[in-house]
């Protein structure tokens, strides 16, 4: 039987209606996409897969359409260089004489501390690798920002590195193909960065919101923030290393504490990847997970000369450990102590009447009186019965 | 002698596909990294634009699908939290499709108030998805950078509605 033949011949569905139905079921699994994405967190993105694919798609359209913009910079650039090349010099003159001053200080106090970190035996973090790449694609909304660079997992970038322009700190990776990246921008609500203050080192924590300025959150201590001072990262937690420059605090107009970013005083277009991960690449992870003492099953058999300062060394322990044992000896075996009376022990001093074994004295010589010393324990000198007991403390 | 008489037919390729593909090349070209003195282009949600004048035009079935498709690829492409905004291009075209019967006919000023709280509703929306997920509000100014641009494209949405809308009470 056809279906136009059943009992549903006459039926006639609105078309409003089956649109509202795909517009529930649409609604349904928006809702599903949101409460499976993570972006929130520092774990690998549950739709990294997707994100991939799709910037991998995107790429190449986003580097055809920022190439005219590209070479229009570098033409605007190149002709403002013909044109101011004699304005440009004087300030690039005066520049230079201003940073002579500052690169004598610097190399003094990188020789300084130099030898401080030598002297306190501080280790210091290694020099960092890191890739160029170039950002096809801009996103400036309030509820993402990001960009799109051009280099990948195949250049070693890794999701977590930071990424910085000439001026400074920009953000960090969050999604990683094998030619292309996704960069977090500071800026970006999803962003929190460890920060410090360099005038202070107060501790802050630095938040997006899709603004220009991010805010500084989590500010203790009075004064321990002022307007223009300068903000760096703080290496806190691992995720960035310490003292990178990311710019000024300056008062929000909603009152809270901002940062104008060193970035934002040009376009960002190239932007350098740092290749660091945490501290953990910072050690030798083998060498952190060997077993305690391995080497020394595998340790080469001493020289000769060795194995005679180990023998003479080993001897005069020996040596030395049965002495020790032979004057305890000694000293366990002497008499005990006559027996004192017991008021004129608490009358007499104590130091000129305690017994003492001979072998338990001190080698040094005491001032003694005239009369020999016996090398038995001092007998005490009996109390005459008409002796007053007098403290040592009245004794004079 | 009779002239042949052509029979233009407007179908979903003309008022959905094409609509659509423009609005993903024009988010693609304001994407591009360009700043002149020291500012950028401007980053409207072009697809509210086709959210607010599709169900005004006629109900569709393909229309919402071509819409969540379109959210995925803002969120995609933008780098955002992924069904921020297939919902909320679904939200206003839910609500004007429910309202689509008391619309129809009115004057533009009127379609223009209800552009703008479409656009509220979604800019709300999505803030208010970005603030529970993120446990961060994003900033009032910046909301504002996107949504006054994207409420300046009333324009286009008000010249889709009178080129394809054939007030046919079948569609009603």
């Amino acid at each position: 039987m056809a279906f136009r033949d059943g009992p549903f011949e006459n039926l006639k569905v609105p078309l409003a209606w089956t649109a509202a139905v795909v517009v529930v079921v649409g609604i349904i699994g928006a809702v599903m996409l949101l409460l499976g994405d993570s972006r929130q967190t520092s774990n690998a993105d549950s739709y990294a897969p997707a994100r991939a694919g799709f910037e991998a798609g995107a790429a190449p359209a986003g580097m055809v359409l920022s190439a005219p913009v590209r070479w229009t910079g570098n033409a605007v650039d190149y002709v403002k260089g013909y044109f101011f090349a004699v304005s440009e010099n004087r300030r690039l003159r005066a520049q230079i004489v201003e940073l002579n001053a500052w690169r004598d200080d610097a190399l003094a106090l990188k020789n300084l501390n130099g030898r401080y970190e030598q002297m306190l035996g501080v280790k210091t973090e290694p020099p960092v690798p890191m890739v160029t790449g170039l950002a096809i694609t801009d996103a400036r909304g309030p509820f993402a920002r990001s960009r799109l660079l051009n280099i990948g997992a195949g250049k070693g970038v890794r999701v977590g590195n930071p990424v910085l322009s000439e001026h400074g700190l920009v953000g960090r990776i969050m999604g990683v193909s094998s030619g292309n990246s996704r960069m977090l921008l500071l800026t970006d609500v999803a962003s929190r960065t460890p920060v410090l203050v360099e005038r202070t080192d107060a501790r802050a924590m630095l938040t997006g919101d899709g603004s220009g300025s991010p805010r500084l959150d989590y500010v203790r201590g009075q004064g321990s923030v002022q307007e223009g001072d300068r903000i760096m990262s703080s290496g806190d937690g691992g995720g960035f290393p310490r003292g990178l420059p990311i710019g000024v605090a300056a008062k929000g107009v909603d009152g809270s504490w901002r940062v104008k970013l060193f970035s934002d005083r040009t376009a960002i277009d190239y932007v350098r990847v740092l290749l660091f991960q945490d501290f953990s690449q910072l050690a030798d992870q083998n060498a952190l997970n060997a077993p305690p003492l391995a080497s020394l099953a595998a340790a080469p058999p001493p020289t000769p000369a060795q194995a005679v300062a180990i023998q003479d060394v080993a001897t005069r322990r020996a040596a030395a450990a049965a002495a020790t044992a032979e004057r305890v000896r000694a000293a366990n075996a002497a008499p005990p102590p006559a027996p004192v009376a017991a008021p004129v022990a608490a009358t007499t001093a104590p130091a000129s009447t305690t017994p003492r074994p001979a072998a338990a004295r001190p080698a040094t010589p005491q001032p003694r009186p005239a009369a020999p010393r016996p090398t038995a324990p001092e007998p005490v000198q009996p109390a005459t019965p008409n002796a007053e007991p007098t403290p040592a403390g009245a004794a004079e | 002698m009779r002239r042949a008489i052509t029979v233009r037919v407007v179908g979903p390729l003309q008022w959905i596909v094409y609509p659509a593909l423009t609005a993903i090349a024009v988010t693609v070209l304001l994407a591009i990294p360009f700043r002149l003195f020291g500012l950028n282009l401007p980053e409207p949600v072009l697809p509210i634009v086709l959210a607010f004048a599709w169900p005004l035009i006629r109900p569709s079935m393909l229309a919402p699908v071509v819409l969540f498709g379109l959210g995925l690829f803002l969120d995609l492409f933008w780098g955002g939290t992924l069904g921020l905004w297939p919902l909320s291009l679904l939200a206003i075209y839910g609500a004007i499709l429910l309202t689509s019967n008391f619309l129809a006919g009115q004057a533009t000023i009127v379609l223009f108030a209800l552009y703008v709280a479409s656009t509220g509703m979604a800019f709300f929306l999505a803030y208010m998805i970005t603030m529970l997920n993120l446990g961060n509000a994003p900033s009032i100014l910046a909301v504002l950078g996107q949504a006054v641009p994207t409420l300046l494209l009333f324009p286009l949405a008000d010249w889709l509605i009178q080129r394809f809308d054939d007030a046919d009470v079948r569609f009603r």
